[in-house]
């Protein structure tokens, strides 16, 4: 990998060959807005709010998608760039519902950052939604494609990084829109609701609809866990609000081994914690029927039936079954209690099944 | 696995087999779609029409059960061929000619009358395995769920060796775990043969270690204790007195449910700790409250061996504790105190006694997980197993010949059917069919079915049918499709109401005592309809 040397806003840098001056910008700490930019999936250039001066080049690039060349010279700030950020910024903000009072990207909107950073009250042309409506038909995804502003994020999510192929571009002009195959809803369609779209998602067009009206971004606590359906590990955050997980999300930065991605169990499946026939207190079985007792009485009625059954029937008459859904702790625990206090290996778990 | 998940993008070539992976292990799959996208090729052998053949270069459809034979028979080709890496095999494995012996006669031709597979396709994708470097093999239960489970994997593990694919980045033998801590749960040593670490309770100087370590109150057993599906049997006998079940449903996972209702009905005692009441905890004297992944600290390991952090994110629900709470508890009543104060006492212990994870700690997996073997602190964990030298020193071919599963179909019953999950639901149920989003997508029990058999009995798409084996009979709803072969039925088995495990049968893989969900005999008849009038 070759070293280039270039100079952004009047400093020297280093990037690598084959870099954007985007990330060569970013690992710098030069700040260049982005929209369609996800460092998931190929440049697209499209949004042109990335756009910067390079000297000698004829018009504005787009740094996301521009690679470094060497000696090359960049303005990230310049009039012409700020302009031309502007002009864009105001026709998205034009070409869409952006009302942010009950958005649930308020907080983490690209486009509310942009708007803000630019300071952009009312943009320069009159609004006009495209009025497609919203779809929530579905407990998963909500579609509000008013929202959109066809970056198309969610297409290369969906077909460059989950490569399910189910989104795409249709219609042109003020009603260019993204979505299924002839303008199906989602669950119409082949989606296998990963929710890859809603979590690239820079805007409030694509959202979780559990954590709908739950807590605003910048109210729950994320907090970083291990997804606990299949074996692949993936890192996921648990929006916690008031003790209850409202949603879960992921994000490319948390890396190995999913970098963001997640299935539809991952992202949508735990509802199950907060759910009403959840265990709450030992239960002891007596004339035939479950009844709720005191932790101190289902402890020593146990510790006292596997004492008396281990000695009058010996070790090799228990048998324990730890599980793969429990942690390294749980088992290490329960196996080395089946060894040290029960006496047995007749230790298992569904390994096999 | 051998290799790690972001290997995927390193390889030439995939060899995907009893892997359903986009529905099992979606993540996984896209890492395996990218790969092709960008020019690795995909050879599935799976008998199912499955998503991930759409990504395919080939597609060989084995009749369940058949699989020492197909890979034989590619070992056959690519050795026939001089394909092999000489290289390797003299240098780095034993027991080639042995093998070599053993797979000469699955010719093709051969296997194809056994298989099904026809041998001009053996033969494509034995050269595209063999001349595409790296190449990796990914696999999950439809290899290992067999009486000759052990047989498949060392045979995968043989083909693997040949090409010299183990060792080496973007190679492999890759097992899916199909649970968020399967790999975890085998490391802590919750298995009847090793402590933590796969340290063998035979040897008397591991025992000697842990007498140490522990101070148990009763002697560490030497005598190798029974597996899940032997428990089941053994309480059925009267043997097993007690059971104790931590977060398992064996009334729905396990083989033959009338024969695990019989034997849990004979036990004296059962305790279960859970989150939810299921099939199984109905059954129990005692039910603990225990906390779900989201309300306690520890740590789960991934399919690549990676440990990473579970996080307490909301307090207790109910009067709920984390498992290894109440078995302190219970310890400590039966005169063994276990005076862990946090998840992380409990893993400070782990790694003075299981040499592979000595040198992980919660600091050093506070951001990202380390991959075991990771002895000591300084050292970055295992991407890839067997580099340079196989654990064992040399690796070592197996001569494999084919046997046929327990129970082929035949007269009486006269249909294949193989088990399996769904992208909608996972396991036994009790959490994914608790979520609103994954019942919107998943629509109850049902079978897949092909159109010929279907056209045969007489079933229309949606009927709901009888399905019986010699152990017992479901009513559920058919789906006719392709996806399956004529004669073989598909049959999720996570719901309770038309459980696939009515089904199963309990003949076990001899070695790796696993029983035999992808194979077994059964029949199908149409519901009588209702008099009328």
């Amino acid at each position: 990998m070759k070293t280039i040397t270039l100079n952004i806003d009047g400093r020297q840098v280093q990037g690598a060959s084959g870099q954007t001056i985007y990330e060569v910008a970013r690992e710098n700490d030069i700040h260049i807005p982005v929209l369609c930019y996800h460092p998931a999936a190929k440049p697209a250039g499209a949004c042109r709010v990335c756009v910067v001066e390079v000297a000698g080049a004829r018009s504005l690039v787009a740094s996301c998608a521009q690679p470094i060349t060497e000696d090359m010279v960049v303005n990230t700030k310049s009039d012409r760039v700020i302009a031309a950020r502007r002009l864009a910024t105001e026709l998205l903000l034009s070409s869409g519902n952006h009302n942010c009072l009950v958005c649930e990207a308020n907080g983490q909107c690209l486009l509310q950052e942009l708007a803000y950073e630019l300071g952009i009250e009312q943009p320069r042309f009159s609004v006009s939604p495209p009025g497609y409506g919203i779809e929530e038909e579905n407990p998963m995804i909500i579609r509000d494609m008013d929202r959109c502003i066809v970056c198309g994020r969610c297409v290369r999510a969906c077909n460059e990084v989950q490569v399910n192929r189910v989104l795409d571009f249709s219609y042109r002009g003020k009603h260019a829109t993204v979505g299924p195959a002839f303008g199906t809803t989602y669950e119409d369609s082949e989606c296998v609701f990963c929710g890859e779209c809603v979590s690239v998602c820079p805007v409030g067009a694509l959202t979780e609809k559990q954590g709908r009206f739950k807590g605003r971004n910048w109210e729950v606590k994320k907090v970083r866990t291990t997804c606990s359906y299949c074996g692949v590990g993936c890192q996921i955050e648990l929006n916690v609000k008031d003790n209850k997980v409202v949603k879960v999300t992921s994000d490319y930065e948390l890396g190995e081994p999913n970098h963001g991605s997640l299935c539809v169990k991952g992202r949508f499946g735990h509802d199950f914690i907060h759910h009403p026939e959840r265990l709450t207190k030992p239960l002891i079985r007596k004339d035939g029927k479950f009844w709720e007792v005191s932790w101190e009485e289902a402890l020593d009625y146990t510790a006292k039936r596997l004492k008396e059954i281990r000695d009058k029937n010996g070790s090799d008459s228990i048998g324990v079954f730890t599980s793969a859904r429990c942690t390294n702790e749980d088992n290490y625990v329960l196996q080395k209690f089946t060894r040290a206090v029960i006496g047995t290996n007749n230790v298992d778990h569904c390994a096999r099944l | 696995m051998t290799n790690s998940i972001s290997e995927a993008a390193e390889s030439a070539v995939f060899l995907l087999t009893g892997t359903n992976t986009t529905e099992n292990h979606p993540v996984i799959a896209a890492k395996l779609k990218q790969a092709v996208n960008k020019g690795a090729k995909l050879i599935l052998v799976d008998p199912r029409n499955i998503e991930i053949a759409k990504f395919a270069a080939l597609h060989l459809r084995q009749r369940p059960g058949t699989d020492v034979a197909w890979i034989n028979g590619m070992m056959n080709v690519i050795i026939e061929e001089g394909l092999y890496e000489r290289d390797y095999v003299e240098g780095r494995t034993e027991g080639f000619e042995k093998m070599k012996e053993v797979v000469k006669k699955y010719t093709p031709e051969f296997v194809e009358k056994i298989s099904g597979i026809p041998a001009a396709d053996l033969i494509e994708a034995a050269r595209l395995y063999a001349s595409s470097k790296p190449g990796a093999i990914y696999y999950a239960m439809g290899i290992t769920q067999h009486t000759t489970g052990t047989d498949n994997v060392m045979s995968l593990a043989n083909l693997a060796m040949l090409t010299g694919n183990i060792g080496v980045l973007g190679g492999g033998v890759n097992p899916l775990r199909g649970q968020n801590n399967v790999q975890g749960a085998c490391d802590m040593g919750a298995l009847p043969n090793v402590f933590p670490g796969y340290q063998r309770i035979t040897d008397e100087a591991i025992r000697a270690k842990f007498t140490e370590a522990w101070k148990p109150v009763m002697p560490l057993s030497e005598k190798v204790g029974l597996t899940i599906v032997e428990m089941t049997n053994a309480a059925h006998e009267g043997k097993l007195k007690a059971l104790y079940f931590m977060g398992e449903n064996p009334m729905v996972s396990d083989p033959d449910t009338t024969h695990v209702r019989e034997a849990l009905k004979k036990a004296a005692f059962i305790v279960c700790q859970d989150i939810f009441m299921n099939e199984t905890t109905e059954l129990a004297d005692v039910v603990f409250p225990a906390a779900s992944f989201a309300e306690k600290d520890g740590t789960f390991t991934n399919t690549e061996r990676r440990v990473q952090r579970v996080r307490k994110a909301v307090g207790p629900i109910g009067e709920s504790r984390p498992d290894w709470k109440i078995i302190a508890d219970i310890a400590e009543r039966m005169g063994y105190p276990m005076q862990y104060r946090s998840a992380n006492d409990i893993f400070e212990e782990i790694r003075k006694v299981t040499p592979s994870y000595a040198g992980i700690s919660y600091d050093r997996i506070e951001k990202t997980g380390i991959q075991w073997p990771c002895p000591n602190e300084e050292h970055q964990g295992t991407r890839f197993l067997h580099k340079d030298k196989f654990v064992r020193g040399l690796g070592l071919f197996n001569a494999i010949e084919f046997r046929e599963a327990a129970e082929l179909p035949d007269d009486e019953y006269p249909l294949l059917l193989t088990t399996g999950r769904i992208l909608y639901q996972y396991h036994t149920g009790t959490m994914s069919r608790r979520s609103e989003g994954l019942n919107f997508r998943s629509t109850g029990p049902f079978i897949e079915m092909n159109p010929r058999d279907a056209r045969d009995y007489g079933v229309s798409d949606d009927e709901v049918v009888l399905i019986s084996s010699r152990r017992g009979t479901v009513e559920v709803r058919a789906w006719v499709t392709d996806r399956v072969n004529r004669g073989t039925i598909f049959m999720p088995f996570h719901y309770a109401e038309a459980a696939a495990n009515v089904l199963t049968s309990t003949f076990l893989d001899p070695i790796g005592k696993i029983p035999e969900y992808k194979v077994s005999a059964i029949k199908i008849e149409k519901k009588k309809k209702k008099a009328t009038g």
